[in-house]
C-alpha cells in the first residue's frame, strides 16, 4: 500500500540520507521525497512517499524513530491529511495554442509564470491528482520542462478532534 | 582560559572516568597523543586498529563500563569498521575517536581522507563530525551517554584536525538532553500484568534468554523469575550466562547448534517468553516451524525489535531487569511438573555427546578440560567458527561477563583482541581466548600487543588445520567438495609465540591436554597453546539452514 510518511527530524547534516538509507535497504520504492524546516527553524520536516509491504513498514518506521535525530515518525492516512505539491510546467506553444493553454491554465488557477516566443511556464500547487490532470491535458501541446516538489503533507486538525 | 581542542578531549575523557584507550596513532591526532603523555589515562598501542576496536569492545564486555578506541583518519578509521559493525550487532558500548582531515579540506580527497561518518552511519547507534571546537565537550558527553544508555551501542566521533588545534574555554556539561533520544526503560503495567495471566494458564512455558539480559544486568531476576516458576529456559549464544550453565531447568543454546531438547521445548511450548532477545535467523531456524503453538511474549528494550521477525501478543518494552522485577513480585506459576518431566525425557535421550578417543584430541575435550580446571575463575572469548559453538555446548557459563563472543556480525579475529581488552579490564582473572586456527591467524600480530603490556592471556588454538565450519558445510552440502578450507600451510604456532616473547606450548594427544593447561596457567605470561585436534570433527546438532528447529542433524 501508498504512505505518506511525516518525519520530525533534528535537522543535522546526514539525517536525511540515515532516514532514506533506511527505507532503500528494506527495498521500499521511494516516489517521492521533500524536506524543509518547520516553525523551529532547528526542526526539519521530511516527507516521504513510499509503496510496500505494510507490516516490513511498521518495522521501518520504529527504527526510524530510533535514530537519535529522529523527533517523530507518522503515518499520516490519505484521507485525514493535507496533501500539497508544487509544480512548475513549461509547455510548447505556438500562436495558435497559445490561448488553449492560458484556458486550461485558468480552469485549473494554474499561474502564468513566464512566457517566451514558443513556451509558456505554468505554476500550480494543489494535490496530486490535480497535478496529474492538468499535465494531461498539457502533454498534447508538449512539455518541454517540469520540476515537481514532491509531496509534503499535515494531518487534518478537524479530522483529529472527531 | 581556553585550552586547545587535544587537551579538551583528554579533560572529557577524564569527566568520564576513563582510564585506558586502545589506539594507533597518525598524523591528524599527534595533538591527541601528545597530551595523552601527560595524563593518567592508559594508552594501549594495538597492532592494527581492528585489534583496538575489538579490545575496547572486550573491555566494555569484560567490565560493563563502555570501551574507547582512538585511531587515525583514513585507513586507521576503516581499519575498525569490522570492529564498528561487530559491537553494534551485538549492541556493545565504544566510543570510537576518528582523526579526520582539517575542515577546509573535507570533501576535497584529501591525504588520508575518508568519509566515515558517512560509512559508519547504519553500524553505530549515532555519529558525530566535530565540526567546532566549542561543541566537542559536548558532543563527547552526549557520546557517552548515547552509547551507554537504553539498548546500547558504538558511537563514533570524527575529529577534524583544526578543531582539535583551535581553542575553547573547557565548560563539560553536567546532563545531556537530547530532543528525540528518550530511552524507556519502566514496561507498561498493563502488559505486564497481561503476561502474568498467560504464565498463570500456560501449560507448556519456555524461557528464551538473550544478550539483553546480560547488558541490563538481569541475571539475578531471571534466576528468581526461573526459580519461583520452574519454567525451563533456554538461551541464544549471546544470553550464555544470563542463567547459570549448570541450573537443572537450563536447556543450553537453542537454533541452528542448539541442544535437540531445547528446540524440542521450544518446537512444542504453549508460551514463549523472550527476554533480551530478537529473534535471530541463527536462533529460530524457519520462521513458520519456530514455536508454531505459543504465545508470545516479549521483553526488550528496544521497540524496534518488537513484531520485527515474529508477532508477539504481548510485547513489554523496557529493560529487563526492571521488568523481570515487577513480574517476580507477582508471578504465580501454573502447573508445569508434566511438561517438565517431558523434557527431562528429550534429556535423557538427545544429550550432547562427543565420541571420546585416545589417541587424538577431540576439540570438545579440550573445552571440557578447560572447564574443569578453570570453572568461574576465567573469562573466556571466542573467535567464530566450530570451536565458538563448541565452547557454546561444553562450557557452562554461571556468570554475565564471562563469555565474550561475537553472535550478530560473527567475526573471526575477534577473540585475541577481545581477550586483551578484558584482561585490561580485570588484571586479576583469568582470561582464555579459545581460538580457531583460521580466526588466530587474522589477528596474531596482537600477540607483541599482550606482551608489551603484560597481558597474561592463554590463546588455546583449537588447531584442525582448517576453516572448520565452512569445511562442515562442504561436507554436509556440498557432497565434500572441500574449497578454500585448508590451512595445512601455517606457522609453527610455538616458535611464533616465542618469537614475540609470549610462550609457546603444545598439545597433541589427550593425555598432553592437562598438564598443558596447567602449565599456561602457572605462568604469568602470555601464552600461546596449539592445540593439534581431529580434523574432521563436526558440530552437532546442526540445523540446516532454512530448516524448522526440531528437523536437526544429530550426528
Ligand atoms: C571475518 C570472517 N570471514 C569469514 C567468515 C566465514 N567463516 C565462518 S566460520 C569460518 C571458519 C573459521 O575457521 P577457524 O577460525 O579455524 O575455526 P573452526 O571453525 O575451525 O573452529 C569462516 C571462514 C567469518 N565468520 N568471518
Amino acid at each position: 500500500m501508498r504512505h505518506i510518511i511525516s518525519v520530525l527530524v533534528r535537522n543535522h547534516p546526514g539525517v536525511l540520507s540515515h532516514v532514506v538509507g533506511l527505507f532503500t535497504r528494506r527495498s521500499y520504492n521511494i516516489e517521492s521525497l521533500a524536506a524543509g524546516v518547520t516553525e523551529n527553524p532547528e526542526i526539519t520536516r521530511i516527507t516521504i512517499v513510499v509503496t510496500g509491504d505494510d507490516r516490513v513498514l511498521d518495522q521501518v518506521m520504529k527504527q526510524v524513530n530510533k535514530l537519535v535525530d529522529v523527533l517523530s515518525v507518522s503515518d499520516l492516512k490519505y484521507d485525514q491529511a493535507i496533501t500539497r505539491e508544487l509544480a512548475i510546467i513549461t509547455v510548447k506553444t505556438t500562436l495558435q495554442t497559445r490561448g488553449a493553454v492560458i484556458e486550461i491554465a485558468n480552469v485549473f488557477g494554474a499561474k502564468v509564470v513566464d512566457m517566451s516566443e514558443d513556451t509558456i511556464t505554468l505554476e500550480l500547487s494543489g494535490t496530486e491528482r490535480v497535478l496529474q490532470n492538468l499535465v494531461r491535458l498539457l502533454k498534447p501541446f508538449g512539455i518541454s520542462e517540469m520540476a515537481r516538489t514532491g509531496m509534503i503533507a499535515l494531518a487534518m486538525k478537524s479530522s483529529e478532534e472527531q | 582560559m581556553k585550552i586547545s581542542g587535544s587537551e579538551i578531549f583528554i579533560r572529557s575523557l577524564k569527566e568520564e572516568k576513563v582510564s585506558h584507550i586502545f589506539g594507533f596513532p597518525g598524523a591528524t591526532i599527534l595533538g591527541i597523543y601528545n597530551q595523552l603523555l601527560d595524563s593518567d589515562i592508559q594508552h594501549i598501542l594495538v597492532r592494527h586498529e581492528q585489534g583496538a576496536i575489538h579490545a575496547a569492545d572486550g573491555y566494555a564486555r569484560a567490565s560493563g563500563k563502555p570501551g574507547v578506541c582512538l585511531v587515525t583518519s583514513g585507513p586507521g578509521a576503516t581499519n575498525t569498521v569490522t570492529g564498528v559493525a561487530t559491537a553494534f550487532m551485538d549492541s556493545i558500548p565504544v566510543v570510537i575517536f576518528t582523526g579526520q582531515v582539517p575542515t577546509s579540506m573535507i570533501g576535497n580527497d584529501a591525504f588520508q581522507e575518508v568519509d566515515i561518518v558517512g560509512i559508519t552511519r547504519s553500524i553505530t547507534k549515532h555519529n558525530y563530525l566535530v565540526s567546532q571546537v566549542k561543541d566537542l565537550a559536548r558532543i563527547i558527553k552526549e557520546a557517552f551517554h548515547i552509547a551507554t544508555t537504553g539498548r546500547p551501542g558504538p558511537v563514533l566521533v570524527d575529529l577534524p584536525r583544526d578543531v582539535l588545534m583551535d581553542e575553547a574555554e573547557f565548560h563539560y556539561p553536567a546532563e545531556v538532553s537530547i530532543r528525540g533520544y528518550k530511552p524507556n526503560y519502566i514496561g507498561h503495567p498493563k502488559q505486564i500484568e497481561a503476561a502474568l495471566k498467560l504464565i498463570a494458564k500456560a501449560k507448556r512455558p519456555v524461557i528464551y534468554s538473550g544478550g539483553g539480559v546480560i547488558r541490563s544486568g538481569a541475571r539475578q531476576e531471571l534466576l528468581e523469575l526461573v526459580n519461583k516458576t520452574n519454567i525451563p529456559t533456554t538461551s541464544t549464544l549471546m544470553g550464555l550466562g544470563g542463567i547459570p550453565g549448570d541450573h537443572p531447568r537450563f536447556l543450553g543454546m537453542l537454533g541452528m547448534h542448539g541442544t535437540k531438547y531445547a528446540n524440542l521445548a521450544v518446537t512444542e511450548c504453549d508460551l514463549l517468553i523472550a527476554i533480551g532477545a530478537r529473534f535471530d535467523d541463527r536462533a529460530t531456524g524457519k520462521l513458520e516451524k519456530f514455536a508454531p503453538k505459543a504465545k508470545y511474549i516479549h521483553i526488550d528494550i528496544d521497540p524496534a525489535t518488537i513484531s520485527k521477525n515474529v508477532r508477539v501478543h504481548i510485547p513489554i518494552v523496557g529493560d529487563a531487569k526492571l521488568i523481570l522485577r515487577e513480574i517476580n513480585k507477582a508471578v504465580v506459576p501454573g502447573d508445569y511438573s508434566a511438561w517438565i518431566e517431558r523434557i527431562e525425557e528429550w534429556k535423557r535421550e538427545f544429550p550432547l555427546s562427543y565420541q571420546q578417543d585416545d589417541e587424538i584430541i577431540k576439540p570438545q575435550y579440550v573445552i571440557e578440560q578447560i572447564y574443569d580446571l578453570v570453572k568461574d575463575r576465567a573469562i573466556i572469548a571466542t573467535d567464530v567458527g566450530q570451536h565458538q559453538m563448541w565452547v557454546a555446548h561444553y562450557y557452562k557459563f554461571n556468570d554475565r561477563r564471562m563469555l565474550l563472543t561475537s553472535g550478530g556480525l560473527g567475526t573471526m579475529g575477534y577473540g585475541l583482541p577481545a581477550a586483551i581488552g578484558a584482561q585490561v579490564a580485570c588484571p586479576d582473572k583469568l582470561v582464555f581466548d579459545i581460538a580457531g586456527d583460521g580466526s588466530f591467524q587474522m589477528v596474531l600480530q596482537e600477540l607483541a600487543t599482550a606482551v608489551q603490556y603484560n597481558l597474561p592471556v592463554k590463546v588455546a588454538i583449537i588447531n584442525n588445520q582448517c576453516l572448520g565450519m565452512v569445511r562442515q558445510w562442504q561436507e554436509l552440502f556440498m557432497n565434500k567438495r572441500y574449497s578454500g578450507v585448508c590451512l595445512k600451510c601455517a606457522p609453527d604456532f610455538v616458535k611464533l609465540a616465542e618469537s614475540y616473547g609470549a610462550v609457546g606450548l603444545r598439545a597433541s594427544k589427550p593425555a598432553e591436554v592437562r598438564p598443558v593447561l596447567n602449565e599456561a596457567i602457572s605462568v604469568n605470561k602470555p601464552v600461546v597453546i596449539d592445540f593439534r585436534v581431529a580434523c574432521e570433527e563436526n558440530v552437532f546438532p546442526m540445523v540446516p539452514a532454512g530448516a524448522g528447529i526440531e528437523e536437526m542433524l544429530l550426528s
